[in-house]
């Protein structure tokens, strides 16, 4: 017996399993790092998250869409990691619980499950914590090392709240960058802030893997990350005794973890490089809007979901140059 | 930095098994079936009845209408019946039946090997000499090949294109007769070259073939206008659109052909069935078919009469392993599934690759992910998670306007999607769909 088929007759072995996995991969670099600074919290936040995040899609798949399940399909381990690493490490577990249930439940399942979702599901579930348990979510465990404590562990602020508090003050920069930690600090990740995003070091290397893998293309994080230093630059040659310096401002916060992992999410990100560029520069505008002019310190998260709902709109109206389209010859 | 197109395809395994093959000439079968329509364009009309003696060489149906080729008898003996008979995707196509007696060439026929170069014939001359050998494309799109040398008026071409490029996982027909017939190709690509008045031909080659480049290099030097390129591997370069891209930075805009920007491309298989033709006065009447697959016996490049059967073909490669789960006629991105091994060989035929029941399955379908992997694989710069939502939407105006006519059905973009999606089904329901609407309304 033949069988009888269409072309194409060989299939390039790729699958959504194997893309999740390889970003799996990619974020191990920064949960050793954030171990390695948080101790067991760490540990504990990131397998409440993921089992908590399978469990619901699981539940959902199982007694409400009665559809197969699909949870070894590597999306919501994703999800559970990068709710995880959005997370201050000393958070309770029902927190966390209850955060994977808005980024599972309401922000990907009720849109009919994975590819659907117009909103990246972490960030939704990252976005409701802030707003529901803000002192929870803005407590950051002060870095000790492997024998940080979880619940108990000494607090203290991240970069971009001291830089925050200091303008607010009316503080110069000079004054403030006292208080900050240094570059290669914030660039080792020794320092205050959700447990994924602290560890610049860790996340390139992720970065360097997802292009290698061809998981990502440069598009979006590059631009996020370039229009951040442009932007952010302009302010700081204008007035630099009230601005942070770019590398500062790449380095503080969820710049790097929000450009890499976050905002190439490809449910919630364009399909066409040149709008995936626009993307880009959008997510880090409102970023350093929100961080210069805006009342929170950090506004990563924000300005990728701003930007998520802009995506249906940029993939109906951005087209790539069809082949042949400009006649260069004859 | 090697040439090659700058955005979108894929690298598929290259499984070129029998590139170290030489060309084997096959014995001629006991039947041959020669089906009238082996172009593109109307089915020829047979010239031959039942009971007639026909000679090998001997013109045995006539192409009718534009797009039409000749055809000649590639056996001589005696024609048992003209009926339909099935191709190898199983449709019925008239045919003439041949019952092969003894080995009677017509006259006038050059058999010998050695290589003519001295081209006699004026431009007009090769373009009548192609049309009456019922030359086509031979690299599987069967496009008669005349037509392309007479340039439409108004238009110029200024660099006659070879493509030797080969890209399809597997084949290695084109490879070889690179390497064993070069300078009859080269030869060929002049006389190409005097029919279409052009002083320059580029022959790019895929740089999977080192020796091939390096051969046809070496042989072109004594050749005026002749420069051999080599060509970043990249399916699917062999495209037409792809390769003119590649080669001379030109963009072949959408509907048009490669004439219209002052190009011609022709097959390097068909540069040498053009040699055949005019120095040699040698019909179209054999071509290379390169026998290939994993579980295969004797894989192999095989030089084989038009209408021999594949069951013939596939008898010489050792026969067809138990494991074969599909046999595909060309290449495996863009050929077509067989479902008649008593199918003859064709003139497009380049290849009959077997594949084993292990690797003859489709992934499972998932949900899209929007990777956007399709849109960057798509040469032609289309969105095929688009195309494949409209259509199944059935909004066909959309498609239109999201140009579901230009897509060449090469399959990148179902070879890439990582959930497995069958991209290019839909996209042919809907490129289908959209010429079909647009015919009623040009009729209404």
């Amino acid at each position: 017996m033949l069988k009888v088929s269409p072309s194409p007759h060989i299939h390039g072995k790729e699958s959504t399993r194997k893309l999740m996995l390889n970003v799996v991969i990619a974020l191990i670099p920064a949960l050793i790092v954030s171990v390695f600074y948080y101790g067991i919290g760490a540990i504990i936040v990131t397998a409440v998250s993921v089992l908590s995040c399978l469990l619901f899609e699981f539940l959902i798949q199982k007694y409400i869409l009665r559809k197969p399940i699909s949870i070894t399909d590597g999306s919501a381990l994703v999800t559970g990691i990068l709710l995880a690493f959005n997370l201050p490490s000393n958070i309770p577990v029902h927190i966390i619980v209850i955060g994977s249930f808005v980024a599972i439940v309401i922000a990907k399942m009720t849109f009919g499950g994975l590819g659907n979702n117009p909103f990246n599901p972490a960030l939704v579930g990252r976005v409701f914590m802030l707003i529901s348990f803000p002192v929870h979510m803005t407590t950051w465990p002060v870095p000790k090392g492997l024998g940080t404590g979880y619940l108990d562990a000494v607090t203290g602020a991240t970069p971009l709240a001291i830089l925050k508090g200091g303008l607010a003050r009316g503080q110069s920069m000079s004054e403030i960058v006292g208080q900050l930690p240094t570059p290669a600090q914030m660039f080792l990740g020794n320092i205050g802030g959700s447990m994924g995003e602290v560890a610049a070091i860790a996340l390139l290397i992720g970065f360097v893997w997802l292009l290698y893998k061809k998981v990502i293309t440069w598009h979006i994080p590059v631009s996020v990350i370039g229009s951040i230093a442009i932007f952010t630059g302009i302010l700081w040659l204008v007035n630099p005794e009230k601005n942070a310096d770019p590398l500062f401002h790449i380095l503080a916060g969820g710049v790097l973890l929000g450009a890499i992992y976050m905002a190439t999410d490809y449910v919630t990100s364009p399909m066409v490089p040149k709008a995936m560029l626009l993307y880009g520069c959008g997510i880090g505008i409102i970023t350093v809007v929100i961080r210069v002019y805006g009342a929170y310190p950090e506004g990563v998260s924000f300005a990728i979901l701003i930007m998520n709902a802009f995506v249906p709109l940029m993939n109906a109206y951005i087209k790539p140059k069809r082949f042949g389209e400009e006649v260069k010859h004859g | 930095m090697l040439k090659t197109f700058p955005t979108g395809g894929v690298h598929p395994p290259e499984n070129k098994l029998t590139a170290g093959i030489p060309i084997e000439y096959l014995p001629v079968p006991e039947k041959v079936v020669i089906p009238m329509s082996q172009h593109i364009g109307a089915p020829a009309n047979p010239l031959v009845a039942k009971g007639d003696n026909v000679k090998i060489g001997q013109l045995i149906a006539e192409g009718k209408g534009f797009v039409s080729a000749n055809i000649h008898s590639p056996v001589s003996g005696k024609v048992s019946k003209i009926d339909t008979a099935a191709d190898s995707s199983g449709l019925k196509q008239p045919a003439v039946f041949i019952d092969v007696e003894g080995d009677e060439w017509v006259e006038g026929i050059d058999r010998g090997k050695e290589l003519v170069r001295d081209i006699k014939l004026s431009s007009e001359e090769i373009v009548k000499k192609c049309f009456e050998s019922g030359i086509v494309g031979m690299g599987g799109a069967t496009f008669p090949s005349h037509i392309k040398l007479n340039i439409p008026s108004g238009k110029k071409c200024d660099v006659l294109i070879i493509n030797g490029v080969e890209c399809e996982p597997y084949l290695t027909s084109d490879h070889r007769l690179m390497l064993e017939k070069g300078e009859e190709i080269l030869v060929g690509v002049s006389i190409l070259m005097k029919a279409l008045k052009v002083e320059k031909a580029m022959i790019g080659i895929e740089n999977n073939k080192p020796d091939a480049i390096s051969h046809l290099t070496t042989l072109a030097a004594s050749f005026a206008g002749i420069s051999v390129h080599p060509l970043k591997v990249k399916y699917p370069q062999g495209a037409e659109k792809q390769l003119v891209k590649a080669l001379v930075k030109r963009e072949v805009p959408s509907g048009r052909l490669p004439i219209d920007v002052g190009t011609v491309v022709h097959n390097a298989g068909t540069a040498f069935a053009v040699y055949e033709a005019v120095q040699k006065n040698k019909p179209l009447i054999e071509r290379v078919v390169t026998v290939s697959g994993k579980s295969l016996q004797k894989p192999g490049n095989y030089m084989v009469r038009i209408g021999t059967p594949l069951s013939w073909l596939l008898e010489a490669a050792g026969g067809i392993p138990a494991d074969t789960g599909k046999i595909i006629n060309g290449g495996p991105m863009m050929g077509k599934a067989v479902s008649n091994t008593d199918a003859p060989v064709v003139k497009g035929m380049s290849g009959i690759i077997l594949i084993p029941a292990s690797e003859a399955f489709r992934e499972v379908i998932s949900p899209c992910i929007r990777c956007a992997k399709c849109v960057s694989v798509c040469p032609l710069h289309l969105e095929p998670y688009l195309l494949m939502t409209l259509t199944e939407k059935g909004m066909f105006e959309r498609a239109e306007a999201e140009k579901i006519t230009d897509c060449m059905e090469c399959g990148s973009c179902s070879y890439t999607c990582p959930a497995g999606r069958p991209l290019l089904d839909y996209i042919r329901l809907g490129k289908s769909t959209v010429i079909r609407l647009a015919r009623q309304k040009v009729l209404k």
